[in-house]
């Protein structure tokens, strides 16, 4: 079983916590973009696109055995691959239930949307939207199957 | 240093005193502010010419009998005559005030497409318009049943002038072409292309949004129908801006917007219109806008674009120079005639990333499509980084924007 959401989320803050300045932990964002779940190339689809202003985001997820969400993704920004990592790291493998009611309070505790830009912060809120979206859409699913 | 970057240090330096907000730090950092051609920042006279409007002058204009109106009045329309000086129009009723380009661009298109324009008429601009050259038009075109016909770039960012001369043809009846592209730096050759298009017949409207900035703009001499410029990107406030419009084909448009001010008898049955220019500016203008914008000309013309042209010239080579030494860059837009824009990409990272990362070191740069997406789609880009200069930059902002982006190619490779 994967850590509780609020676990990892408090993780990540102890994480940039330790991280002085912007620029080292823009220097961790981008090397958390590096080891992203990548989506399989076959689902860069037109549907799978959450579209930002300047960089374009794949997102995909299915359902796993333990009937919990397997997200992958991909950018063409290695900054916003890292930021979409950050995302997957607490909700991948989380039941649908769990991922809807996660509050990602981290987001703002470390101060991750004041330090991106607007349109970088907007496509954020659509990442852990379409993230949701996902987890509403298999909960229904699961539900009409149980 | 040499003899050449000592004398520019120093002219700097008296000309950067002027701007303060140019002291200000950014992410613990002195801004170094390469983003002009989004928009420049304010010199005091501009802000000074703001503030003593609103304490000592403020009232409406052209409408009141008192002291303050009328006094609102002068000011106002003296800075329609010195915008009219600053272009060389042959009368102020050809200089008409706006919120910018954008509006004068828009005026434009919905007259021509309520009287020029007809079905089978064709529009022609080119590849490296801003989407605000673009987008009116295909609405003027939709709305006129004329065609919208592109003038293809060279791959160095030239217009294709060939292209141009083919596409020219007696169908047309608009050319819309920017004097220099906001993406590229290329300044195209605008008397060559009034004076081609007018032997077809064709009206020729210049988007001037990042040339009146640069280098000096003479309308009588381009010979072009229209011409259009952004206040804010000269120094000047936003919401400032000039539409230029020969006055025989103003007169021939029908009205913008309509209101106050516009007309010259309103009755229920009929009413008739006012004379140039306030048949064009319903409502209360933007008042301090258009003093603001005087202040701006006096401004550049103090330091005369002799030396201004000259020292963003000079910037726009070093940073070439310089710019050159990190390791797998490409600039795009290598005209040889080219202003103020040095627009680059770095083989495998995204511009956006670049440009974040260098903010955190203060430097501001434009990073994108630059709102010329059919241009990026062209060159198959996402969008690049853009550096662009104003006067008050300096050769050393150009040392520490290389020293940036090499750290941020570092960290992102």
């Amino acid at each position: 079983m994967p850590e509780k959401i609020a676990e990892i989320e408090q993780e990540i803050i102890d994480e940039f916590e330790f991280l002085p300045d912007w620029m080292d932990k823009y220097e961790h964002i981008i090397d958390l973009g590096k080891n992203l779940p990548l989506i399989d190339e076959a689902r860069k689809t037109k549907e799978n696109i959450i579209k930002g202003c300047q960089s374009q985001v794949w997102l995909y997820a299915e359902l796993d055995d333990n009937e919990t969400l397997a997200f992958t993704a991909d950018s063409d920004a290695i900054i916003t691959k890292g930021i979409i990592a950050l995302m997957i790291r607490v909700l991948n493998h989380q039941k649908p239930e769990d991922i809807l009611n996660a509050d990602m309070g981290f987001i703002d505790e470390i101060g991750l949307k004041e330090h991106l830009s607007p349109t970088r912060s907007n496509g954020l809120v659509s990442m852990v939207k379409q993230m949701k979206m996902y987890a509403l859409a298999y909960q229904a699913k699961l539900k009409q199957n149980g | 240093m040499s003899n050449l970057e000592a004398k520019v240090v120093l002219e700097n330096e008296a000309i950067r005193d002027e701007f303060p907000i140019l002291t200000r730090e950014v992410n613990g950092h002195k801004l170094v502010y390469l983003d002009n051609a989004a928009s420049s920042q304010k010199p005091k006279v501009v802000l000074d010419a703001i503030l003593n409007y609103y304490r000592f002058d403020h009232s409406n204009v052209h409408r009141g009998v008192h002291f303050l109106s009328q006094l609102a009045t002068e000011k106002y329309e003296s800075a329609r005559e010195k915008l009219r000086d600053f272009i060389n129009a042959k009368s102020t009723k050809e200089v008409l005030f706006t919120k910018g380009t954008t509006e004068g661009i828009n005026l434009v298109s919905y007259g021509l497409s309520r009287s020029l324009l007809k079905s089978g008429d064709e529009i022609l601009i080119s590849e490296m318009e801003h989407h605000s050259n673009i987008v009116p038009w295909q609405i003027a075109a939709a709305d006129s049943g004329a065609k919208l016909v592109v003038v293809k770039v060279l791959e160095d960012g030239t217009l294709c002038m060939d292209d141009f001369r083919e596409k020219l043809t007696n169908k047309t009846k608009l050319v819309s072409i920017v004097h220099i592209s906001n993406t590229l730096g290329t300044i195209n050759p605008v008397k060559e292309i009034t004076k081609l298009a007018h032997e077809k017949g064709a009206l020729v409207m210049i988007d001037g949004a990042q040339s009146a900035p640069h280098q000096k703009v003479d309308v009588q001499s381009i010979d072009c129908d229209f011409y259009v410029l952004s206040g804010h990107k000269m120094y000047g406030p936003t919401g400032s801006g000039i539409l230029y419009g020969k006055e025989d084909v103003l007169n021939s448009m029908p009205p913008y917007q309509a209101g106050g001010e516009m007309i010259k008898n309103v009755s229920f049955e009929e009413t008739t219109y006012n004379e140039l220019p306030f048949k064009f500016e319903a409502g209360t203008p933007n008042i301090e806008a258009g003093i603001g914008l005087a202040a701006a000309v006096d401004f550049m013309e103090k330091i005369g674009f002799e030396k201004l042209t000259r020292i963003e010239q000079e910037l726009v080579a070093y940073a070439h120079e310089r710019l050159s030494e990190v390791e797998g860059i490409r600039f795009i837009g290598t005209a040889p005639d080219k202003a103020s824009v040095v627009s680059f990409v770095v083989d495998g990272i995204h511009p956006t990333d670049i440009g974040t990362i260098i903010d955190k070191l203060g430097i501001a740069v434009r990073t994108g499509h630059h709102c010329t997406q059919p241009l990026m789609d062209k060159f198959g880009l996402p969008g690049t980084v853009r550096a662009s200069f104003a006067v008050y930059n300096t050769f050393e902002e150009i040392d520490l924007l290389t020293d940036a982006v090499k750290r941020a190619v570092k960290m992102l490779k």
